[in-house]
């Protein structure tokens, strides 16, 4: 199967030819066809380069250190890694001006795991096409239900319009506005857990923190988390640990990296997506969405870089703390 | 949700996060009116309470606390002009968070108390000191990660 | 390591009646860093703050713990005690065994208890604690007043009487301001040119005070004590060096098309013209839209006219460069825009004026010389409908949700002078309440009801409609409860007034806080109600919310005289437990300055040394002259590059494991 699109390619090569760029951060293959790394190609190597449906990795973070280095990235960027991007903008993280950002369509990235788990295995490439997905295996072809093998963060899709972009490769594809996917059932998993009783939830958090190994995987690849030194790597902060002492640092580590991307997590769901455990961590993070959309008005983190952000600003109104109590005993 | 009546000999930990302009104040007064509230609340002395991480809060519950309890000045009032408003939102998500991982929702809270209202100090932390004490011995946030 | 002093204070029998201070003192013996430890009857007398001081110097001490009442009492004792042993005054830590202990608990165990818990965890603080010293700053003796009302008027003539430097930067030709508009003034009836134009007067005679009129703020940058500022003047095209102020070029002009701001646009002025007559300075001022000269090349009739060859077309622009200690906000106030209210047919309707043009149409130098005539036909009213809290009070979104404060007074004052004036003339007033808390305004406005026969109807009019050049006024009676129709010759509407527009620009550079009204915030809003939050920025007048005269007048004395304690110092000494950013850690993010209350911390590009790799990045960089430490940035810095100095996350947490031990 065509690893990349023609077009995107050429525009790539055109981009390094006319000197508008000297790099390119795309994906590049590893040892089977779903083991995809986000990679920068230059002139020599972009035949390595490709963009396909396993191309799952939210880019922006990278651009942090690229768009410090000399010269110019073209970064192929997904309608999700544009929230990303323009949150870090905001940020004063990436410098604008050392990035072409070249917005590539998406139609949602395959989860392999999801793929073998329904018994496709052996696989060597796929395609997704309209609502099925089309497998090329040692086995011979095979199709299945594309929402049963995306990834957990594409089946609560934002929508397929980029937010910011110099250059589109697809123009025609380019929604007017931003449409979840799927309606509002982005907030179905927060629901179910509120809706349970404390000790319910205290077990399903036992159960899933419990598997925690503390890899590190989510805050290495959040766009959000990408302070130069992370306080649970700094001696001097007071709560690093190389090997934690007692078991509660595993929830003071996942429960301070909440807070600390509150308001700043544009819910992209590498965390969930990288987790060796599997442990569902969107969940924590979209819990605090939903409070500060609930309690503060919608907020999408990286839609618009101009406004304040939930928790560096505030109404005289606000809910006092104490409606944490009052919503309810559950 | 465990309640914990029985257990007469249970001493709660509380530690107390008080803004230095208001509610320290208040506790203060408190003191000076001789209104007496269980020595289990122990005060720590902040400039404001948008000085309050929630790291010490949870660091608090890490080492042994069983409540922990922020009062800053009312709001309007902050010496600062805004910190308590800010304190506001992070304490409001935070112990939403808490309460999502399934911590007793009673454990945390956030008081108002101005320099004025020794009588609210006193009262507020006899009331707290009383929930806390129903609710017995905080296991939950270390107990979240043990292995079954 | 710390070498610690321990010291637990008796007070006498209050602590000691309740807590076992000889325990407290051999129970944290064995603490980190503890190498001394001892309890006295008073440690803050002198024998207590003599044995401190001996302690320091015989055992060597870096720091002491002393348990006693509450830091709010003793604290700064304590650190000066510590000083005159030479010891830096920020290490000194209190553990409140008295109001926190003592006081409140009666068993002598369990308070015991609690004292040591409490001095262990000063101990386990006092040990983190680093030597702290106060940043100083100069103070250039000079402060800029922004606006030349009555308020800023005022505000530098008191700046002046201390002997201090002081500019006033005007927008418009003239100072004096919305004061200057007015005719008379409530509760006591004096015209307003009578008491405004001596202090006019004096602000421009006083050599201590430069006036800046017809110009701008551009721009400012520095902070308390060292401000910066960018003054933009305006060409007058009329040289005020030479010119006599005769005024002979404003009757020459041909150009007679201008509304005339003063007199709200109730007649035209010239396009060279002097706003009043008592103008400061008495100086024209060409209007460059409307001049005939300076938009075509031709007429120049002015320049032909004048004798002391004052005009001069080939004025530019002036960008002038001042620094100043302290800033006065003076910004004023304007009537609101009534397009949110057609019911009362402002704006097609001649007859329905505000209560700001009634000034002038009651003015002896306004454009009816003083007589009260219609401005749709020049005839006199015979019955006149005054409408309060228009846009004021107001939660519908349209106008305003505050009271404006003044309307209820002037309203009285104006259906008096009506009255008075006019005794033929029927005056209803329609309001929601009449509020008059003021020295003599309760009588005033009963004197309006008992002895001048003004109608006062509680409600709120409906509808003001044209009806055979009469103004039919459509209301309700809510105390009769019932409709209420009148043919009205004259509508007066009371405006709500907003702060002139002008400030949401001066805020952003003076880095001072707006409230959702657009009214400048004070600092604390009883016990600061002058200063803003951004140190050496001093609020005066209605800029900061609603207010008559002599309110205006207090304030404004009010803020100059926190502007002179400010200018009398020579150094500024700030609060050392200030924030503080480490610049290894710092990302750049910017989350802290959005929720610093005081603008303290900026964004410089900075070449750092990262374990040995050098680069360039933008850092947070907080002004220790600014910043009051009030630590809101450092809950907001996820990599926890911001500290607060004395407050650091370290300390807090040690205070925690203290306790929590």
């Amino acid at each position: 199967m065509q690893r990349i699109n023609d077009d995107v390619l050429n525009k790539c090569r055109d981009l390094i030819e006319n000197g508008t760029c000297d790099r390119v951060l795309a994906w590049e293959e590893g040892e089977f066809c779903y083991d995809v790394t986000p990679a920068v190609f230059t002139g020599d190597t972009l035949g390595k380069m490709i963009y396909d449906d396993f191309c799952a990795a939210n880019q922006s973070k990278y651009l942090i250190d690229e768009s410090h280095k000399e010269g110019r990235i073209a970064a192929l960027l997904k309608p999700c890694d544009t929230y990303s991007f323009n949150q870090l903008l905001k940020e004063n993280r990436i410098k604008r001006e050392n990035v072409y950002v070249l917005g590539v369509p998406c139609d949602g990235k395959i989860d392999a795991e999801k793929a073998r788990g329904l018994g496709i295995k052996g696989i060597l490439g796929a395609e997704i096409d309209g609502d099925t997905v089309a497998f090329e295996t040692i086995y011979g072809k095979k199709t299945c239900s594309k929402k049963d093998v995306l990834h957990e963060k594409c089946l609560s899709c934002k929508g397929k319009k980029h937010m910011i972009f110099d250059e589109l490769t697809d123009p025609e594809k380019e929604p007017e506005t931003a449409v979840p996917e799927n309606g509002t059932s982005r907030f179905d998993g927060v629901s179910k857990l509120e809706n349970m009783t404390a000790e319910e939830r205290f077990r399903f958090w036992r159960g899933e923190l419990s598997r925690c190994i503390r890899c590190n995987a989510c805050r290495n690849v959040c766009p959000a988390c990408s302070c130069r030194q992370c306080v649970f790597d700094n001696p001097a902060s007071g709560v690093s640990s190389k090997a934690n002492t007692n078991d509660f640092e595993e929830n003071l580590y996942h429960i301070i990296r909440a807070f600390h991307v509150a308001g700043r997590c544009t819910d992209c769901g590498e965390c969930t997506r990288v987790c060796p455990e599997n442990i569902p961590l969107h969940l924590l993070n979209r819990k605090f969405i939903k409070d500060i959309n609930e309690l503060y008005g919608e907020y999408q983190a990286g839609y618009d870089t101009a406004l304040d952000a939930p928790l560096t600003s505030y109404t005289k109104q606000d809910a006092e703390p104490g409606i944490v109590h009052e919503r309810g005993v559950r | 949700m465990q309640v914990n009546d029985t257990n007469k000999e249970f001493r709660p930990l509380i530690v107390a996060f008080c803004c230095n302009w208001c509610s320290y104040a208040g506790a203060d007064l408190a003191g000076s009116s001789r209104l007496s509230y269980p020595a289990d609340v122990k005060i720590i002395r902040v400039p404001c309470s948008c000085r309050v991480n929630p790291m010490f809060i949870l660091r608090a519950f890490q080492r042994g606390a069983d409540g922990v309890i922020i009062a800053g000045c009312h709001p309007g009032d902050c010496h600062y002009t805004s910190g308590n408003y800010f304190a506001r939102r992070r304490m409001t998500l935070l112990f939403s968070m808490l309460d999502y991982l399934g911590i007793e929702r009673e454990r945390t809270r956030v008081e108002w108390i101005s320099a004025a209202e020794g009588a609210k100090f006193s009262a507020t932390m006899n009331e707290f000191a009383e929930t806390i004490s129903r609710l017995g011995e905080n296991r939950r946030l270390e107990d979240l990660r043990c292995k079954e | 390591m710390q070498r610690i002093g321990v010291f637990v204070c008796w007070c006498g029998s209050n602590i000691a009646g309740t807590v076992d201070v000889e325990k407290v003192a051999s129970s944290v013996a064995g603490e980190p860093g503890v190498v001394f430890t001892t309890n006295y009857q008073y440690m803050c007398s002198e024998g207590g703050q003599g044995m401190i001081r001996r302690a320091i110097k015989e055992h060597g001490l870096t720091g002491i713990v002393v348990c006693s009442c509450s830091p709010r009492m003793h604290e700064a004792t304590f650190r000066k005690t510590a000083q005159a042993a030479g010891l830096n005054p920020y290490m000194v830590e209190i553990a409140n065994i008295r109001e926190q202990c003592s006081w409140i608990h009666k068993d002598k165990d369990e308070g015991t208890e609690k004292a040591v818990i409490l001095a262990k965890a000063a101990i386990a603080k006092l040990n983190l604690n680093k030597p702290l010293t106060a940043g100083e700053s100069n103070v250039t003796k000079r402060a800029l007043v922004i606006g030349g009302g009555i308020a800023g008027i005022q505000t530098a003539l008191d700046i002046a009487d201390a002997g201090y430097e002081v500019d006033i930067v005007e927008k418009s030709p003239t100072i004096g301001g919305r004061m200057a508009q007015l005719d008379k003034t409530f509760p006591t009836l004096d015209c307003a040119a009578c008491i405004l134009t001596p202090k006019m007067v004096d602000a421009a005679a006083s050599d201590k005070i430069n006036l800046y009129t017809y110009s701008e703020v551009e721009a400012v940058s520095g902070f308390v004590g060292n401000f910066k500022v960018k003054i933009k003047k305006k060409p007058r095209y009329v040289n005020s060096e030479l010119c006599s102020g005769c005024g002979v070029c404003t009757e020459k002009c041909p150009s007679r098309k201008a509304p005339n701001e003063f007199n709200m646009g109730l007649n035209n002025r010239g396009a060279i013209y002097i706003p009043f007559a008592q103008a400061i300075p008495n100086v024209p001022v060409i209007d460059p839209e409307q001049c005939i000269k300076l938009k075509t090349g031709k007429c120049g009739l002015c320049e032909k006219n004048c004798t002391a060859k004052a005009i001069d077309f080939t004025q530019k622009e002036e960008i002038i460069e001042r620094e100043y200690g302290a800033i006065v906000a003076a910004t004023g106030y304007r009537p609101i825009s009534l397009e949110n209210f057609d019911e009362f047919g402002y704006a097609h309707n001649k007859d329905v004026i505000t209560s700001l043009e009634l000034e002038r149409l009651m003015n002896a130098a306004g454009p009816t010389k003083g007589v009260l005539l219609r401005p749709s036909d020049g005839e006199h009213p015979h019955e006149i409908v005054f409408i309060q809290c228009v846009g004021s009070r107001d939660t519908s979104g349209c106008g305003k949700p505050y009271c404006s404060k003044i309307c209820c007074m002037y309203t009285a004052k104006h259906a008096m002078m009506i009255r008075d004036k006019y005794p033929d003339t029927k005056v209803h007033v329609f309001y929601i309440d009449v509020r008059t808390p003021g020295k003599n305004f309760d009588e005033f406005y009963r004197r309006a009801v008992e002895e001048y026969g003004v109608d006062y109807i509680k409600g709120m009019v409906g509808k003001v409609a044209e009806k055979d050049g009469k103004l039919l006024v459509q209301g309700s009676d809510l105390i009769s409860n019932e409709q209420v129709h009148i043919e009205a010759d004259l509508v007066v509407l009371a405006a709500a007034i907003e702060p002139d527009p002008s400030v949401r620009n001066i805020a952003t550079m003076l880095t001072a806080s707006i409230d959702t009204n657009n009214f400048l915030t004070e600092a604390h809003p009883k016990l600061r109600p002058v200063e803003s939050p951004t140190a050496g920025v001093f609020l005066s007048g209605v800029c900061q919310g609603p207010k008559d005269i002599p309110e205006t007048v207090a304030q404004a004395s009010a803020a100059a005289a926190k502007v002179i304690g400010l200018l009398s110092k020579d150094k500024l000494t700030g609060n050392p437990c200030v924030a503080h950013s480490d610049e290894l850690l710092c990302n750049g993010c910017s989350q802290c300055a959005c929720v610093c209350p005081y603008g303290a911390i900026d964004y410089i590009d900075k070449e750092v040394n990262d374990h040995g790799k050098r680069e360039v990045r933008r850092i947070a960089s907080v002004n220790e002259a600014v910043c009051q430490g009030c630590g809101a940035c450092t809950v907001t810095c996820p990599s926890g590059a911001m500290d607060l100095k004395g407050f650091t996350t370290r300390q807090i947490m040690a205070e925690v494991d203290a306790i929590c031990r």
